[in-house]
């Protein structure tokens, strides 16, 4: 009689559910985990000892592209951090724009996550309804910053410019015809705070989409239901946070615990789950973009309503505008002194931690009174989360094991740093 | 939040009475600094006593160039301040060790923070090993090791985990050349991988500088 043994699985680093490059050893009796020993630095980029070789404001890029989809929250934390050793505030319209950019910054993420997740556990069409949306908020990304993805548009001491008056237009192309091209158009011909406003009316009756989809669907409820069950008091060992630590019924929420810029004057619930499976993280996850959808519409009207700076106005942080660089001889000092040097942070220890769409994302910064950081953490919510993935599959079906990467929202770029 | 960190820290200071603490509030921050010999004991306690439920992140720091500039612009002379780039030219040795491991905390219960700083005086450096305390601390130790060469006492599976399989050194560390030590390339006629030493030139495109800013003495 054959003796029976246990079968190793590699799972990735190059399958499509990986969610980038998880390598996930996988040790099977016959269907089900025995155990997962995820390997990961596959894409580890020395992020934090790179920052250390060069001038505060030069890192800013780098944080864009730690967790590539929600790029805006990771700058927010780092330039929080030099704010803070700095003791500067920004004005408090940076402030609105930078809480209205990082709600947009969590419903891309959720809609990314939303769509890849259902893709895994078999539902194509979340995914294309998903990046119909993702294109518009790309859209407002491009018209604050001029990129669509790694925006570098929080600076310390506010955000790099003011909201623009007007859209980027689509035009005629071999692709697009003159019909087209004005439907596309159409919610595009004023301010950018006029787009986002269109854009939250529209979005609740899209997110009602994506619930009649999956909410009750019974393949999507076997699927998450009572699967990678993990409890409130395993969760805090295990130091989840965000969307995975509320799905296992805490309320935890840093924008309303330890609320950092103007996140305590706005109104906002936090959602919290029951049982702390798939299922039920789902749930929170939606919840958020509703409430996110709430937010911005509060910071468009009060951002409507109060014009002013968005910078500090401190030349030896921020750089002085290009006219009166050109007029004013101290100015083009300041200016050719942060372009060249950078700015000197005085000496001490700070940690500054948002609440990131993926959970607690949190830079850790140590200044011994340089132009360069002398050492940068990065807390990255995804980390924590993947080290508990051998104790969340134990046990269940390897198929589940897919479900689980969907739930914990794990992107490489953060978690391998 | 910020005025309840002065209960925690009288709190604190007696609790850990028989041991050596230094404590300190900046930036609306706590961190206690305490040798590594203490570290158990005093992670229990914060655990237990004062609520401390999540370990955030744990991370090892080198202080081996802390508060040294590359330029050195104290001192003009007739021709202004000399130009070439020398790293470390005004070396002043970090009074303490080398490294330290820097735990952050959090209570959820009472909505505070703290930091915790343990200074490693050991070569090797070693510490003993908090995930009894905090299952968490699993990866962060492992992370910890990997980059910085801290060993954990106790820790049950101390592998390397964000640099690649049988990478050698530990390239945090501030001696480590940023462009590291080997390269990699393809070779045609071997029809594998090879690695090399790096052929890049190590360079410094912005000189580090410190400057005695007046407006943040305080």
């Amino acid at each position: 009689m054959p003796e029976i043994r246990n079968y190793t699985l590699n799972f990735g680093p190059q399958h499509p559910a990986a969610h980038g490059v998880l390598r996930l050893v996988l040790e099977l009796d016959g269907e089900v985990i025995e155990r997962a020993d995820p390997h990961i630095g596959l894409l580890h980029r020395a992020t934090e000892k790179l920052a250390e070789t060069k001038p505060f404001n030069q890192s800013v890029p780098y944080m864009d592209r730690l967790d590539y989809v929600s790029m805006m929250c990771n700058e927010h934390a780092y330039v929080m951090a030099i704010e803070r050793l700095l003791k500067i505030e920004p004005p408090i319209r940076a402030q609105y724009i930078r809480v209205m950019f990082d709600e947009i910054t969590r419903i891309l993420n959720h809609l990314l996550w939303i769509g890849a997740h259902a893709l895994d556990i078999g539902a194509m069409t979340v995914f294309l309804y998903a990046f119909r949306e993702r294109e518009d908020l790309m859209d407002c990304y491009e018209a604050v910053s001029g990129a669509r993805l790694h925006a570098a548009y929080y600076r310390p001491g506010g955000v790099y410019r003011d909201l623009p008056d007007r859209m980027p237009q689509y035009q005629e192309s071999q692709w697009h015809n003159k019909k087209d091209v004005e439907r596309f158009n159409r919610n595009r011909q004023s301010s950018l705070l006029d787009f986002i406003e269109d854009f939250t009316k529209r979005f609740p009756s899209y997110v009602d989409e994506y619930e009649t989809l999956l909410t009750d669907n019974r393949i999507w409820k076997q699927r998450t239901v009572n699967v990678g069950v993990v409890s409130p008091e395993r969760a805090l060992q295990l130091g989840f946070s965000g969307p995975m630590i509320r799905g296992s019924g805490i309320e935890w929420d840093l924008r309303k615990k330890q609320p950092y810029e103007v996140y305590d004057k706005v109104d906002f619930d936090i959602p919290v789950g029951v049982n702390g499976d798939c299922y039920d993280r789902y749930l929170v996850r939606i919840e958020e973009m509703r409430q996110s959808n709430c937010i911005i519409k509060q910071c468009v009207d009060w951002l409507r309503a109060n014009p002013g700076t968005v910078m500090i106005d401190d030349y030896k942080v921020a750089p002085p505008p290009r006219e009166v660089m050109k007029s004013d001889m101290e100015a083009l000092i300041h200016h050719f002194k942060l372009f060249s040097e950078g700015y000197c942070v005085p000496e001490g220890e700070v940690y500054a931690a948002v609440e990131h769409p993926k959970g607690e994302f949190g830079i850790y910064l140590i200044s011994d009174g340089a132009n360069k950081p002398y050492r940068l953490k990065i807390r990255a919510p995804g980390f924590a989360h993947l080290s508990a993935m051998d104790e969340m599959t134990r046990g269940h079906m390897i198929a589940d094991v897919v479900a689980i990467i969907g739930t914990q929202d794990i992107v490489f770029g953060e978690v391998d740093r | 939040m910020a005025g309840s960190l002065e209960t925690l820290l009288t709190q604190l200071q007696e609790r850990f009475s028989d041991i050596a603490l230094e404590a300190n509030i900046a930036h609306r921050e706590l961190t206690i600094t305490i040798s590594a010999a203490h570290v158990l004991h005093v992670c229990e306690a914060l655990r237990h006593r004062f609520n401390f439920s999540q370990l955030i992140d744990l991370c090892g720091v080198d202080y081996s160039q802390y508060g040294q500039a590359d330029w050195e612009t104290t001192q003009a002379s007739s021709t202004g301040f000399t130009r070439g780039v020398s790293p470390g030219i005004c070396k002043e040795q970090h009074e303490k060790s080398r490294f330290a491991v820097v735990y952050h905390l959090l209570s959820i219960e009472n909505n505070q923070r703290i930091r915790v700083r343990a200074w490693l005086e050991r070569d090797p450096p070693r510490i003993d090993s908090v995930i009894s305390v905090w299952n968490v601390a699993n990866w962060y130790e492992r992370e910890a090791f990997d980059l910085y060469g801290i060993l954990f006492e106790g820790h049950p599976d101390l592998r390397r985990i964000l640099t690649d399989y049988g990478f050698i050194g530990h390239p945090f560390r501030k001696d480590f050349p940023l462009s590291g030590q080997v390269e990699m390339r393809y070779d045609p006629e071997k029809k594998r991988v090879v690695y090399e030493p790096v052929s890049i030139e190590p360079r410094v495109l912005v000189p580090k500088v410190i400057r005695h800013d007046n407006r943040y003495t305080d």
